[in-house]
């Protein structure tokens, strides 16, 4: 029997608005000037509400913090092709992408302060909270994804992870599961170069992320991360492909430009040229700036939603702190089962709890 | 009306009466749609419920993982991990997430799913196919550990276990699939969290569960005393009251299961009696329960099991001390 090649593999990669700020027209997506200036107003505010976290950390006042600096395109362009009974389904870093999906800075920096309140889900769906161990939620969204199918529903679920998470079994297995199941699931891979201080060509030999896609039968498309336009329109489409039972995953490349979390010092691994090069391809920046040639965003504007965001983000961090002054901590007990059992009733009334139960 | 069924058929009838009961449900794992489950459990179901019942690919932290995708969105997964040893593949799911998703949205996300799966030896199967891993699910705030003891016992427990706003690690007694039969009520529901006092009696009280009970009701016809014995039923939430009474009332206790003894259940039980009912004990609480050993290959897996013999030599220990 001859050799013969029995498949063959592409990845693409998607640009519209480059560093340089070469524009391909073509490729423009279709969103009215209040749209655009929607995306980055919500860049903004992300970016301004993880300033100040950090800076809440410093002073202690916020637990440990995963800032999403440098990667507010790649969330924020995803979250804004979804449709309004989509799921979002987030690891820890998804502030960008939760506030374009309706959670307020308020909620946020409750769940920053250490309080459950900030996981709850308004209704109990379109989100799954926060996830800490890396890489388990997409299969949640494979879940939702698939249960949305089975029920006759065209919501997708969209979940985010990153380039570390992919060295995961479970990532693996939720491409896996997500082909076989027809899942209305949508994987958003934000590669920012660092699992922690774990560079890329440590984490896998694999030349992109986006194949790891192909393995398991579905497709995989590499975006630029820092571009809103681009991660916006392979978003769209992944969307709706993922709508009619078929997964995508999205490689978005771009960069995490502070530290993995406050508990974090980048300077340890990373060159301060790397740093320097990638502030020059901000994805705030390369947006303004194209908004700017254009017409729809000028000082006024710019002042206006720079204002806006301060003053919502002081009333956020306001609230979360007498949030923090009034919470009870018998609340711990309330929430483990839909009824206490009998073992924990007597240990919250040793507590001291109310036993209204 | 009821029938005689053993504990592999009543598992499957009570799949079937859920899956006709709510449209919610959904049995899915290795092998459980076209085969019917490498033991039979899930047979026939495929054919009835073609949109409801799927085989799994082989990845048990998957199976488990995407059960709380399909439960936030409003079914009711019951997957099956074909042995309770390769659910540790999917551990990390059910402490990360499963366990604590209620608590951790204060509600707002709840995961009412059952996990099936088969544990404990005495089947001569291959190694890792004989664990009883159930302290450790115990241990984890927010499942519910529960264990039939016969075929009428699993139509009521796992009714209750599908039907449970919280999740539930069902674990068969393997040994038992196809041992006896019994009568089993159509209609039947066992709430979680109730012991069962199947023999009452006032000399010594013996606590055990699963596989272990069928072992215990041997060894008692041996014993010339009046023995109490207790199912406990669900480890997760247990139903201290029950044994705390009847510890109360013998002043003499023996807990017996299969699961190594160093962190087992036993301890915790023991605790429970030690906490409520010290000052009416008559003797220590004897422990009769696998060793701190990995489960050996079939060759020398008799040795390692509790067996009618050596509950009887604790239950003797409990009645003649002091």
């Amino acid at each position: 029997m001859p050799t013969e090649d029995i498949a063959q593999f592409t990845i693409r990669s998607v640009q519209v608005l480059s560093e340089d700020e070469t524009v391909d027209e073509e490729l423009v997506p279709s969103l009215t000037d209040e749209e655009l200036l929607e995306l980055y107003e919500q860049m903004k505010r992300s970016r301004r509400l993880d300033e100040r976290a950090i800076a809440l950390q410093r002073r202690g006042e916020l637990g440990t913090y995963a800032p999403a600096i440098g990667q507010e395109a790649a969330q924020i362009g995803s979250a804004f092709a979804m449709a309004e009974d989509d799921w979002i389904v987030p690891s820890f870093r998804e502030q960008p992408a939760l506030l374009v999906r309706e959670t307020s800075p308020h909620k946020v920096l409750q769940y920053a302060m250490g309080m459950e309140e900030g996981a709850e889900i308004p209704g109990g769906e379109g989100a799954l909270p926060p996830a800490i161990p890396v890489g388990t939620q997409p299969l949640h969204a494979v879940g939702v994804g698939w249960g949305e199918a089975l029920q006759g529903r065209s919501n997708v679920a969209l979940t985010y992870f990153g380039d570390g998470a992919t060295s995961e079994g479970d990532v693996y297995e939720a491409l896996n599961f997500a082909g076989v199941y027809d899942a209305q699931t949508v994987f958003v891979c934000q590669n920012n170069r660092y699992a922690i201080s774990t560079r890329l060509e440590k984490q896998t030999d694999a030349e992109t992320l986006a194949q790891k896609a192909v393995a398991a039968g579905i497709e995989g498309i590499r975006v630029d991360g820092n571009d809103v336009l681009a991660v916006y329109r392979v978003a769209r489409d992944a969307i709706e492909k993922a709508r009619d039972g078929d997964p995508v995953m999205i490689e978005a490349l771009t960069y995490r430009r502070s530290m993995h979390t406050t508990s974090d010092d980048p300077s340890v691994y990373r060159e301060p040229e790397e740093e320097t090069e990638w502030e020059a391809r901000d994805p705030i920046v390369r947006f303004q700036v194209y908004l700017e040639d254009r017409g729809i965003l000028d000082e006024e504007t710019k002042a206006a939603i720079d204002d806006r965001v301060e003053t919502e983000i002081a009333e956020a961090i306001d609230r979360a702190q007498e949030d923090r002054e009034e919470l009870d901590p018998a609340d711990m007990f309330r929430h483990v089962y839909a009824e206490m059992p009998p073992e924990l009733e007597r240990q919250f009334e040793a507590f001291g709890g109310d036993g209204d139960e | 009306m009821s029938e005689r069924l053993r504990m592999i058929e009543a598992v499957r009838e009570t799949l079937r009466g859920e899956l006709e009961r709510d449209d919610d449900v959904v049995v899915y794992g290795e092998d459980v749609g076209r085969a019917g489950g490498v033991f039979r459990a899930t047979e026939g179901l495929l054919d009835d419920y073609p949109d409801r019942v799927f085989d799994a690919p082989v990845a048990e932290a998957g199976i488990v993982g995407v059960g709380v995708g399909l439960a936030a969105t409003g079914m009711r997964p019951v997957p099956e991990i074909q042995f309770q040893s390769f659910l540790y593949q999917g551990f990390h799911q059910l402490a990360q997430h499963v366990a604590r998703i209620r608590s951790r949205t204060r509600g707002t996300i709840s995961c009412p799913m059952t996990v099936r799966t088969p544990y404990g030896g005495g089947i001569h199967a291959l190694e890792l196919h004989s664990e009883s891993f159930e302290a450790g699910f115990a241990h984890v705030p927010g499942l519910q550990v529960v264990f039939p003891s016969s075929p009428a016992e699993t139509k009521g427990l796992l009714t209750s276990a599908i039907r449970s706003p919280d999740p539930v690690v069902f674990m068969e007694p393997t040994r038992l699939y196809r041992s006896f039969r019994e009568e089993v009520p159509d209609d039947h529901e066992i709430p979680l969290g109730e012991a069962r006092v199947v023999d009452p009696g006032d000399d010594v009280t013996v606590i055990a569960w699963g596989s272990m009970l069928r072992e215990t009701l041997e060894a008692v016809e041996d014993v010339d005393a009046s023995v109490e014995v207790i199912d406990p039923r669900t480890l997760y939430p247990l139903d201290a009251e029950t044994i705390v009474d009847s510890a109360k009332k013998t002043g003499r206790c023996v807990v017996v299961h299969e699961a190594p003894r160093t962190g087992g259940m036993a301890g915790e039980i023991t605790a429970r009696i030690n906490e409520e009912a010290f000052l009416y004990l008559e003797a220590p609480v004897e422990r009769v329960t696998g060793y701190d050993v990995p489960v050996p290959l079939f060759a020398r897996e008799d040795a390692y099991l509790p067996d009618a013999d050596r509950i009887e030599a604790g239950i003797r220990n409990a009645l003649e001390f002091g």
